[in-house]
């Protein structure tokens, strides 16, 4: 019987040189992102500017002071977005989690919002902490009011009561900035979702949990797997589900609330990129974790480098470009089957 | 063992059914007089209560006092009964959704109807510089176009309320996305006023605001009843309803128009109020005890929490007028809190 385990070598080692050409891809892309925007850089200057860095040249300052943590941004919550949206789909069964669909990014924005009203906080880097704390809250909520009912929560339950929790949070929200408009005024460049004006510091700022969240993430691969085969044989093959949901759970929340905090709420790239990665790898969470988190850096650093050359002299920010990519995946992934659980 | 059926103990049943829908809405009723009164009567200026009832039959009597007058009649008498429209007509649109689609969270703020009206009303705010009447106008084809795209989106051999819910779902996130990014592209107090649409309010409303919206209501209310004749049989499902003889598709598109006619014109008059929608019909029915569809209970429900909510807001605060869309807004929240408990409990969702 050494059939079977060729077979599967072959589809290990197509897989792997997938990864490896979409990591080129991912080259590219950020390459494309440092030499693309309101003034056209050449690749040499770019590499110029990278390796012999003149602080007299206005052109290398546009590069490492603006594009390149533009980019390295881009590069963290696109991988962070992705691996948080291939995880919540597998923990909770469901093709249609996402970190907004779940109200995670409400959460998110509601606990910037009170952080910046009330407690005066005005920098970036303290939201992160808020930021977290709001997306853990907002997704046990609607996880506890998905749940209720005796078939527990279906995708439809589970996108339901995301949506009413947004609601919730999002009348909250509305409150405070209706009161408050240095908060609105603060805010509201925020809560679009971007990448523009992010310094290093943020960089340094979320890395350590991005890492933290991903080590996390891929380590569930083997988890995810069993929950795929239902809780009853899961749990028959000796795994522990709460623990599995738990710790799946906790990677999202991390990466979710990491990737909110840098960039702002920005829907859809977690739900979409990890039905791209399936539709390639086939089921099996140990290639589709790893794929999501390389495509989605793409996506998202594509969506940046359209929304900065499609409106001159302006640029539409990441967030609104991969809601109108992603909300027509998401329509067409509702017509196009029954949804069954995944 | 009889197989004969003891219809004494059905009429019986009926009856104490019959006798429960009375006491529910004669109770709504009280209360809403109440609150009407009491709309009526408190505010900064102090009005002697026998000056209101003076007031109120002034045209009557010709017994008038300009001031006082001014103050019930052109002040707080409108705001009541707009309130009271649209709280009704909410909780219409409400209900009707979540009977369709057969979820008590599918009302029409939820599922991206309330989003269209407000990324139209938005937009025309802060691109088109418009404001009042044609704001209200822009908001009302924003609902209805909305309406019209996730119906036709959602449409594939028939419409099935899975469907509908989470297409209009996917709506709303990307209406939300446009209504941040017009924010990003506005001055800051073009954003404000947009925002203050957004919150929804009874702070201005217009006399002919209700001359609007209660046309609207005489028409729509009407075609509801006609058309709910119908719903009895699609509760069962399509294919019994089908061969119980309903036209369940022309019978459900009939709904969903009257519908989001109630949710157009309600929110083009008051804006986006969250969550009267939302809580009217289960609150309802949990009064009801299951002793009826409650649609009138509903839009009875709908015009007391829009009236108590405008209240609080009014005078929760000294010297602060809350839009009554933070009040409702917090309902939602304690609503959804409420429901978490009751099915805790009883296992179940509705």
């Amino acid at each position: 019987m050494t059939a079977p385990v060729s077979d599967r070598g072959r589809k290990a080692a197509r897989l792997g040189l997938g990864l490896l050409l979409l990591a080129m891809a991912l080259v590219a892309i950020a390459l494309l992102s440092l030499t693309t925007g309101a003034r056209a850089i050449p690749a040499e200057t770019v590499w110029g500017a990278l390796t012999a860095y003149d602080p007299a040249s206005t052109e290398h300052r546009i590069i490492q002071d603006l594009r390149l943590p533009r980019t390295i941004v881009g590069l963290l919550v696109g991988a962070a977005l992705g691996l948080a949206g291939a995880v919540l789909q597998g923990a909770t069964r469901n093709p249609l989690a996402d970190p907004s669909i779940l109200g995670i990014n409400a959460g998110a924005a509601l606990a910037v919002v009170l952080g910046v009203a009330f407690f005066g906080m005005t920098q970036l880097s303290t939201y992160v902490w808020l930021a977290f704390i709001g997306a853990g809250a907002a997704m046990l909520v609607v996880y506890a009011v998905a749940s209720l009912g005796r078939e527990g929560a279906t995708p439809v339950k589970l996108a339901l009561a995301g949506a009413a929790i947004t609601a919730v949070l999002q009348s909250i929200i509305n409150a405070i900035l209706l009161t408050s408009p240095r908060t609105l005024d603060e805010v509201r460049f925020w809560q679009v979702g971007s990448l523009a004006g992010r310094s290093i510091d943020i960089v340094f700022q979320v890395a350590p949990f991005l890492a933290l969240g991903a080590v996390l993430a891929l380590a569930t691969a083997r988890l995810l797997d069993g929950l795929s085969m239902g809780d009853d044989v899961a749990r028959a093959l000796g795994q522990r589900i709460g623990l599995s949901r738990g710790l799946a759970g906790l990677a999202a929340v991390i990466l979710a609330g990491a990737a909110t905090a840098a960039a702002g709420p920005i829907a859809f790239v977690g739900l979409t990129v990890p039905h791209v990665a399936r539709a390639v790898t086939g089921p099996g969470y140990r290639w589709i974790l790893p794929y999501s988190m390389v495509m989605a850096p793409i996506l998202l650093l594509g969506a940046d480098v359209v929304g900065r050359v499609i409106s001159p002299p302006g640029e539409v920010q990441v967030g609104i470009v991969t809601a109108f990519i992603g909300a027509p995946f998401f329509i067409a992934l509702v017509r196009r089957r029954k949804l069954a659980a995944l | 063992m009889s197989i004969a059926l003891d219809t004494s103990r059905i009429s019986r049943a009926r009856s104490r059914a019959a006798a429960r829908r009375h006491a529910v809405a004669g109770g709504l009723a009280a209360a809403l007089v109440l609150g009407f009164a009491a709309a009526l009567y408190l505010g900064d200026y102090p009005v002697p209560l026998d000056g209101v009832i003076r007031s109120l039959f002034s045209p009557l009597t010709g017994l008038t006092d300009r001031g006082i007058d001014f103050i019930v009649l052109q002040v707080r008498l409108p705001r009541a009964i707009l309130a009271l429209l649209s709280g009704a007509a909410f909780a219409l649109a409400g209900i009707i959704f979540q009977t369709l689609l057969r979820n008590p969270l599918a009302s029409p703020d939820i599922i991206g109807i309330a989003h269209g009206a407000s990324a139209a009303a938005v937009f025309s705010i802060i691109i088109l510089g418009w404001s009042g009447l044609s704001v209200s106008l822009g908001a009302f084809g924003g609902a209805v176009l909305t309406a019209l795209a996730i119906y036709l989106l959602a449409w594939r051999n028939g419409v099935t309320a899975y469907r509908v819910v989470l297409i209009g779902i996917g709506m709303a996130a990307m209406l939300a996305a446009i209504i941040s990014y017009l924010f990003t592209r506005a001055r800051l107090n073009e954003v404000q006023q947009a925002m203050a649409w957004l919150v929804g309010s009874l702070n201005a409303s217009r006399p002919g605001d209700i001359v609007v919206l209660g046309g609207a209501m005489l028409v729509l209310v009407p075609a509801m009843i006609a058309l709910l004749r119908g719903l009895d049989a699609m509760e069962l499902g399509d294919d019994t309803a089908r061969a119980l003889g309903a036209r369940v598709e022309i019978n459900r598109l009939g709904l969903m128009l009257v519908a989001v006619g109630f949710a157009a014109f309600a929110t083009a008059a008051v804006g986006p109020v969250g969550f009267v929608a939302f809580v009217s019909g289960p609150l309802a029915r949990a009064l009801l005890k299951g002793a009826g569809r409650g649609f009138l209970h509903a839009s009875l429900v709908g015009a007391l929490v829009m009236l108590v909510s405008d209240l609080l807001a009014q005078h929760l605060l000294p010297n602060t007028q809350l839009p009554v869309g933070v009040v409702t807004g917090a309902c939602g929240a304690l609503f959804l809190l409420w429901l978490l408990m009751a099915s805790g409990r009883s296992g179940r969702v509705n």
